[in-house]
């Protein structure tokens, strides 16, 4: 590993001055994927600040729902009793990535911002678009590599078919925020221009013309917390992770699925994708057809069917496009109990 | 490896060390407050800072025995213990997170060492293989393992031992197919899965806490 600075913080304002005050500043919490890629030099930074000490590690009941502190662990999270009561999906969503020990290390926060397991963007002698700003040579320390998107016309196996562009074709690789954009949750952040909540569906973005850019945060904002509003979704949910091995693997798609169930009746429903764009997919109009219909073999097919329009595939994650579909059709079966 | 071993240091070479570790942890409050070391470099203060602030000091609790160590941001845990510490039972596999050789217990958790900055563990209690039992009085888990063949070229067992306790600490050992979902970090390159989960289920039946 390349030399850096190291500096301990314990209030979030520290943390977000320390670093704001230079380029090349991280914020370090579980470290489970920024030492990745710091090891594989895909980040050299010059400091790392680490906020473990921070108090920010906390679950609790607020007066709309559920407060998860931006340190929480995702063992944590996923055991806690009030997230299993209230949120079995986001519990088992995180259940379904990673290993129990990365789980222990791995923080909410931390999983929000974690980058894409595109195999290019590790290997800086290959073209990526993602790893640095377009046609900007290498920036002081920043290895950015050639320009262009190796994926597209290339191994893409694992890659995205929806909101994808030209310029980069990844998927955002966490399970748990597949859950978080399905709850509807918002994002508590505090940053040099003061504090401000961002809907989870506008907190990660899609590629567009800066593939650079993973989320809508501003330069030295830090996550405090995630609030997830109460609801009558809990009882019928389902997470579906399809692997390449039955554990331990990222998805190639995942699907995350809760309704609010009166008989037969679907009376409200929230479905998102996973592994399946650059940021969690939610299915809209899959979700609008559903509503007040019931829950049959043949509406969930229409609801998959209307899911995948516009769809897109690269080549050699055309499979995706029958996937995705079919583990929709499953993971609604599944959740609400009629398979 | 950047670390140097300090136990087949040549005497020669000692003192100069032993002047740097010094110097180095008188400075490192400065490596603390890092504008205003930060600053004196700017000011032209001569190398001698900028090596030394590099270091810093690192208060930890490794196997019960409290440690007032020196070390560099860039160093893991993992590294820590193998290189500077000489507890080799710890094993280096693929040093990303990703196969569980590495899984030592931080206050009690199960995580992988190579994915945590050793100054990450200030003020914490480590445990490794080393701290499970002695080749006098092994552990319960450890005599599973041999009963049951629960290993062969034993590269990935102390991961594998440390991550087994936890899995019952943790209370997901309540099946065989439990056990092989929690137990998924590790990865053994023999193939010893089917005895480990057999050793674990043996010792979870005999109850409690280990
Ligand atoms: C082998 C392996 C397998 C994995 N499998 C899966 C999987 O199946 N599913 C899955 O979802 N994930 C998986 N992961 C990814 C893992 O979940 C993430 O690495 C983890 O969630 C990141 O959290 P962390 O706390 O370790 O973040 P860190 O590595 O510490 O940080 C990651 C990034 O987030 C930033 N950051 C951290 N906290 C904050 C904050 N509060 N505010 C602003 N920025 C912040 C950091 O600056 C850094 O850029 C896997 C990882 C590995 C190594
Ligand atoms: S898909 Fe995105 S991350 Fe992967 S090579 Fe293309 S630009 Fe880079
Ligand atoms: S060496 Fe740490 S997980 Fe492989
Ligand atoms: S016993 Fe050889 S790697 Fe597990």
């Amino acid at each position: 590993m390349n030399q850096f600075q190291f500096t301990r913080a314990n209030t979030p304002l520290a943390a977000v001055s320390a670093v704001s005050k230079e380029n090349g500043a991280y914020f370090l919490a579980g470290g489970t994927n920024l030492i990745d890629l710091v090891k594989r030099e895909v980040i050299i930074p010059e400091r790392l600040v680490d906020i473990n000490r921070l108090p920010l590690a906390t679950i609790e009941e607020t007066t709309s729902g559920i407060r998860i502190g931006a340190m929480a662990k995702n063992s944590a999270v996923a055991d806690h009793p009030l997230i299993k009561k209230y949120f079995p999906l986001l519990s088992m969503a995180l259940n379904a990535g990673a290993s129990a020990q990365l789980r222990n290390m791995a923080t909410v926060g931390g999983n929000m911002m974690q980058r894409t397991r595109c195999p290019y963007f590790y290997d800086h002698s290959m073209p990526c678009n993602k790893r640095g700003p377009i046609q900007s040579g290498p920036s002081k320390g920043q290895p950015n590599g050639p320009s262009g998107c190796g994926a597209i016309g290339g191994v893409n196996r694992m890659h995205a078919i929806f909101g994808t562009s030209e310029k980069c074709i990844a998927v955002h690789p966490s399970d748990m925020c597949i859950a978080l954009a399905a709850l509807d949750a918002r994002v508590n952040v505090t940053g040099p221009k003061g504090n401000r909540s961002i809907a989870f569906a506008e907190f990660h973005r899609l590629p567009g013309d800066a593939p650079q850019k993973d989320n809508t945060l501003l330069p030295g904002e830090l996550i405090l917390s995630v609030d997830v509003p109460k609801n009558e979704l809990g009882k019928y949910s389902h997470y579906l992770k399809v692997r390449d091995r039955a554990s331990y693997a990222f998805a190639l798609v995942s699907v995350g699925v809760a309704a609010d169930m009166k008989g037969k009746t679907i009376q409200d429903i929230r479905l998102a994708m996973g592994g399946v764009a650059h940021k969690p997919w939610r299915l809209a109009e899959a979700e609008g057809y559903l509503k007040g219909k019931e829950a049959t073999l043949e509406n969930f097919r229409q609801a998959a069917t209307l899911a995948m329009q516009g769809a897109k595939g690269y080549g050699e994650n055309d499979f995706k496009l029958t996937l995705a579909p079919n583990s929709i059709i499953e993971a609604l079966q599944i959740a609400t109990q009629t398979v | 490896m950047d670390n140097e071993n300090n136990a087949g240091e040549p005497e020669s070479t000692g003192a100069s060390r032993r002047t740097f570790l010094k110097q180095s942890s008188a400075l490192a409050a400065f490596a603390l407050t890092p504008p205003a070391a930060v600053h004196s470099v700017e000011k032209g203060l001569d190398e001698k800072v900028a090596v030394a602030f590099e270091q810093q000091p690192l208060r930890v609790q490794i196997n019960g025995v409290a440690q007032q160590l020196s070390v560099e941001p860039r160093v893991t845990l993992l590294d820590l213990l193998r290189e500077q510490l000489n507890l080799n039972g710890t094993k280096k596999g693929c040093d990303h997170g990703q196969c569980g050789a590495c899984t030592v217990h931080v206050d009690g958790q199960r995580v992988n060492s190579c994915l945590t900055l050793a100054l990450t563990t200030e003020g914490c209690k480590v445990t490794t293989i080393e701290g499970m039992g002695s080749v006098e009085k092994l552990h319960p888990m450890q005599e599973a393992f041999i009963k049951h063949d629960g290993f062969q070229c034993g590269y990935c067992t102390p991961g594998q031992i440390m991550s087994a306790v936890a899995c019952i600490n943790e209370g997901h050992a309540n099946s065989p197919d439990e056990v092989r979902e929690y137990m998924s970090g590790n990865i053994c390159r023999c193939g010893a899965y089917a005895n480990i989960v057999e050793a674990i289920m043996e010792v979870k039946s005999k109850g409690g806490r280990i």
